[in-house]
C-alpha cells in the first residue's frame, strides 16, 4: 500500500508542479505589440520549418554544427549584419536557403527577442569575462 | 533492429560532415541527416521494449494476448508513421523541435500507434502495483508518461505557450527531459525482467530496496529536468527544485558503487551468457553516464558544459551504452528461449559484436569529451566559433572514426540476429525430426 501511495502522491507533486511551472514559473517580462508578436510568430515558424535547430541552438536546445544563437543578435562579433548576410547568401557549413528578404526580416526579428530574453546569461558571461581579465 | 541499422547509417554520414563540410551537403544536409537519425535511434528504442512487451507479457499472466488484432495494427501503424516521418524528412517537411522534428500531426499518428499497444498492455497484465515485481511499475509508468510527455510537448501549439520563449524552452526541456524518463522506464523495467527471469528469482525486483531506488529514480523523471534550464531566465526555484533532486541520484550512484565489485564478478561469472553479458555493460555505462550526469547538474560546472558535446557524450552513453545493451540482451533472450541451437552457432561473432562496439563507444564517449572540453575553453578565450570548430577537428575525426567502429559492432549483432530471426522455427523442427523417427 505504500508503493501506492507514494506513487499517486509523486504524481499529484507532479501535476501541481507542472502547473505552476506553466504559469508563475514562466512568466516573461516582455511586452509586444500586435505587429512585433505576429512578426516575431513568423520567424519563429521559419525557424522551425526549416529545421534550424538542427545545426543551432537556442538556450541549449538543438544541434552544434552550427553556433548556438541564443544572444547571436547582441554579440559583437556577429550581430544583425553578419545574420543578415548568412541567411542571404548561406555560409561554409549552412546551405543557401534562399530566403526573401521579408523572410530575413521574421528571422532577425525572432533572433533579436530571443536574445532580448536572454539578458542573465549576457550579465553571467560578462562577468566571467571581467574576472578572467582581472588575472 | 532495421530502425537501429538506418539509424546507424545516417549518424555515421552525420559524423562526415562534421569532417568533410561539404559531403553530400546538396543531397542529404545535416538539416536532414540529423533529423533521421535522431528519430530511427528513438524509434529502435520504444518499438524494441513494445517488442520484448509483446513476447513477455503473456508469459506473465499467463494468458493469451488481449487483443491479437490490435497487436497487427499498433505494427501496421508504426510502420505507417515511420515511413511519413521519414518521406517528409527527405521532403524537407519538419516540426522543427528537438526529438520531434517531424510535422505536429505525425506526433499525433504516434500517439495514435501507441494505443492499441497500451490496451494490449493494461488488458493483458494482471497489473499487481501493491506489492509485484518493480517492472509492473515500470512499464506502467513508461506508457502512461509517454503519452503525458508527448502531449506536453505540443503545448506550443497553443499561444499561451509559444508566444513566450522563456515558457516555450522551459515546457519543452520539461517535457523531452521526462519523454527520456518514460522510455527509459520502458527498457529498464525490461531489463529487471530478464534479470529476474536469468536469476530465476524475483527477490531483488520486490526488496523494499529496489523499490526506494525506483521511487527515487522516478522522482528524478518527474523533477530534475530542470538542470537543462540553468541557463534559461525561468524562475529561480525551478534551478532549486532541479538541482536538489538531481543530487538525490548520488545515493544511486554510491549504491552502485557498493554493489560494483559483486557487478564485476558477476560479470566474469557469466560472461558466457550473452543478455548477461550485454547487462554488465549496461551496467558499466550506467555508472559512467551518473557520474557525467551528477557533474554536468552542478550549476558552476553545468553554465560551461551547457550546449557543448559533453551534453551530447551523455546522451551517447544512454543510448548506445545502456539502452542499447539492454535491448538487446531482451532480443538476444527471447532468441535464446526461441532458437537456442541458432543463437549458440552465432554465439562468436555476436560476442566479437559486443566488444567491438563497447571499445568503440569508450572512444566515442571520450572524444565527444574532449571536444567539449575544446568548445569551453573557446567559448572562455571568446574565440569565434569557426575558429572552436577548427580546434575540435582532430576530436571530431576521432567521434567518426569510432562510429564507425560502433556500426560495424552493432551491425554484426544486428545482421547475426535476422538470420537467426529468419532461421526456420527449432522447436517446429524438433517436432518434425521426432515424428520423422517415430
Amino acid at each position: 500500500m505504500i508503493r501506492l501511495l507514494t506513487f499517486f502522491s509523486l504524481v499529484v507533486l507532479f501535476v501541481v508542479y507542472s502547473a505552476v511551472v506553466y504559469t508563475t514559473g514562466t512568466e516573461s517580462g516582455i511586452r509586444l505589440t500586435t505587429a512585433e508578436q505576429q512578426l516575431i510568430n513568423k520567424g519563429k515558424s521559419l525557424y522551425q520549418a526549416k529545421n534550424c535547430q538542427a545545426c543551432h541552438q537556442l538556450y541549449g536546445l538543438g544541434g552544434y554544427l552550427g553556433p548556438d544563437l541564443t544572444t547571436a543578435f547582441s554579440d559583437k562579433h556577429r550581430g544583425p549584419g553578419l545574420i543578415r548576410a548568412l541567411l542571404r547568401s548561406g555560409g561554409n557549413l549552412m546551405p543557401d536557403f534562399k530566403f526573401s528578404n521579408q523572410q530575413i526580416d521574421e528571422l532577425i526579428a525572432y533572433l533579436k527577442y530571443v536574445d532580448t530574453t536572454a539578458t542573465p546569461i549576457k550579465e553571467t558571461r560578462a562577468k566571467i569575462q571581467r574576472g578572467l581579465s582581472n588575472r | 533492429m532495421s530502425y537501429l541499422a538506418t539509424a546507424l547509417l545516417f549518424g555515421l554520414m552525420g559524423g562526415f560532415q562534421y569532417i568533410l563540410p561539404k559531403f553530400l551537403q546538396d543531397q542529404l544536409a545535416f538539416q536532414k541527416i540529423r533529423p533521421l537519425h535522431v528519430y530511427l535511434a528513438i524509434a529502435w528504442i520504444f518499438t524494441t521494449a513494445q517488442g520484448g512487451l509483446y513476447y513477455y507479457l503473456p508469459r506473465i499472466s499467463r494468458k493469451k494476448i488481449y487483443w491479437p488484432k490490435g497487436a497487427w495494427l499498433h505494427f501496421g501503424l508504426q510502420m505507417a508513421t515511420s515511413l511519413s516521418i521519414i518521406i517528409a524528412f527527405f521532403m524537407g517537411y519538419f516540426g522543427g523541435r528537438e526529438y520531434l522534428e517531424f510535422p505536429p500531426l505525425l506526433g499525433f499518428l504516434i500517439a495514435l500507434s501507441w494505443l492499441p499497444f497500451a490496451i494490449n498492455f493494461f488488458g493483458t497484465m494482471r497489473l499487481n502495483l501493491v506489492n509485484g515485481p518493480i517492472y509492473h511499475y515500470s512499464w506502467t509508468i513508461g506508457i502512461i508518461f509517454f503519452y503525458i510527455t508527448l502531449s506536453e510537448s505540443y503545448l506550443w501549439l497553443f499561444d499561451y505557450f509559444n508566444n513566450n520563449q522563456v515558457r516555450d524552452i522551459t515546457v519543452q526541456w520539461k517535457a523531452l527531459g521526462s519523454m527520456v524518463g518514460s522510455w527509459n522506464m520502458l527498457v529498464y523495467g525490461t531489463s529487471m525482467y530478464i534479470m529476474d527471469q536469468l536469476r530465476n528469482d524475483e527477490k531483488l525486483s520486490r526488496s523494499p530496496i529496489a523499490y526506494f531506488f525506483f521511487f527515487l529514480g522516478f522522482t528524478n523523471l518527474l523533477f530534475n529536468w530542470g538542470h537543462h534550464t540553468y541557463i534559461v531566465p525561468a524562475a529561480p526555484w525551478i534551478k532549486t527544485v532541479a538541482y536538489v533532486i538531481s543530487m538525490t541520484e548520488l545515493l544511486i550512484f554510491g549504491q552502485i558503487l557498493l554493489k560494483f565489485r559483486r557487478t564485476l564478478s558477476e560479470g566474469q561469472k557469466t560472461y558466457h551468457s550473452l543478455p548477461y553479458r550485454l547487462l554488465f555493460f549496461a551496467d558499466v555505462w550506467i555508472f559512467l553516464n551518473l557520474a557525467v550526469a551528477i557533474a554536468i547538474s552542478i550549476p558552476a560546472i553545468n553554465y560551461y558544459t551547457h550546449g557543448t558535446h559533453i551534453t551530447v557524450a551523455h546522451a551517447m552513453g544512454t543510448t548506445i551504452g545502456i539502452n542499447t545493451m539492454l535491448l538487446f540482451a531482451s532480443v538476444l533472450y527471447i532468441l535464446q528461449k526461441e532458437k537456442p541451437i541458432a543463437v549458440s552457432q552465432k554465439k562468436n561473432i555476436i560476442g566479437r559484436g559486443i566488444s567491438i562496439t563497447n571499445i568503440a563507444l569508450i572512444l566515442f564517449w571520450l572524444s565527444l569529451i574532449g571536444s567539449g572540453l575544446v568548445k569551453i575553453s573557446g567559448k572562455l578565450n571568446n574565440e569565434a566559433f569557426a575558429v572552436i570548430m577548427g580546434n575540435c577537428k582532430p576530436f571530431f575525426k576521432l567521434f567518426t572514426g569510432s562510429g564507425l567502429f560502433i556500426l560495424i559492432g552493432l551491425f554484426m549483432i544486428i545482421v547475426s540476429g535476422f538470420i537467426i530471426v529468419l532461421k526456420r522455427s527449432e522447436k517446429h523442427s524438433n517436432q518434425r525430426a521426432l515424428s520423422s523417427v517415430s
